[in-house]
């Protein structure tokens, strides 16, 4: 029985169900055509693109990426916690997750309040336009994160999730990691490039 | 705790430290800018790739799909460096 079980658990798979990987894909490519086309409109007009990358601050990018690793961390303490059967466990981290995902949409909305502010909006420029979309795009991945999170959270706390069933947390649990992966990446690009 | 949890809290370290690297120290222009970007994307590719296969269990995905993950990485990395390169006057 045991080595039946941990060749089970040798297998070969993806977390949750394959329709998430489908969508997990498909997010991630368009996201990679973004990221190429923000390149070249770069090589196209890169002292347009270097001036106004200076008027970002990077450390709001830093902090925020801070923060979605640490969410990140949060959702694999809740998965191995349902893992291992510590049912009481589970709950607490995914609130701790949200949190971090709420702290990462109220600093976005401070760095886009600024701006706004200093009279720059999409419409400025061809880098803004891509800042304000790409990060635009990637908030509102953010914002339905949370709203799964919290479901998830929901269900943790009724004891849902445990060794035997924890499919619609690890779904939950790979696309809130696909959004900090591509915020990884996303904020060198907008924001360090030289 | 775990042998499962303790790999992953190094992953989460190793990230946070990768993070502040590229943030607040190789941005400096202490560093040539070519050189300092160069560093700053492929770290991002290392972090990316450490989030895909460790917290997204790719690396226990099978094979096709952890092919695909990695051949993403790859090409968005290789994109991103190779349109950065050559860009005139990036120094």
């Amino acid at each position: 029985m045991a080595t039946a079980a941990a060749r089970l658990q040798q297998a070969r798979r993806l977390p949750g169900v394959e329709g998430v990987w489908v969508f997990i894909a498909a997010d991630m490519a368009m996201f990679g055509l973004l990221f190429v086309s923000f390149m070249l409109e770069r090589q196209k007009n890169l002292a347009l693109f270097e001036h106004s990358r200076h008027t970002l601050d990077a450390n709001f990018g830093g902090i925020n990426t801070l923060i979605l690793l640490t969410s990140s961390w949060f959702v694999v303490l809740a998965v191995d916690a349902a893992k291992r059967n510590r049912v009481q466990r589970v709950a607490p981290c995914l609130a701790a997750a949200m949190i971090c995902g709420f702290a990462f949409t109220v600093s976005k909305a401070l760095e886009y309040a600024d701006k706004l502010r200093s009279g720059i909006s999409m419409l400025t420029n061809d880098f803004y336009m891509y800042y304000f979309a790409l990060t635009g795009i990637h908030l509102l991945h953010v914002a339905a994160g949370c709203v799964v999170l919290a479901v998830l959270w929901k269900r943790a706390r009724a004891g849902t999730y445990n060794s035997a069933q924890c499919v619609g947390l690890e779904c939950g649990a790979s696309y809130w990691h696909m959004v900090d992966l591509l915020w990884i990446l996303l904020f060198p690009l907008l924001y360090l490039l030289r | 705790m775990s042998i499962l949890l303790k790999p992953a809290a190094l992953i989460w370290l190793l990230l946070m430290l990768a993070t502040c690297t590229t943030t607040w120290w190789l941005s400096k222009d202490a560093f040539p800018a070519t050189v300092a970007t160069v560093a700053t994307v492929l770290i991002a590719a290392f972090k990316a790739r450490l989030v895909l296969l460790n917290f997204m269990e790719v690396r226990h995905a099978p094979l096709p799909w952890r092919l695909m993950f990695e051949a993403w990485v790859l090409l968005v990395t290789a994109a991103v460096l190779s349109i950065y390169l050559q860009t005139p006057m990036n120094t």
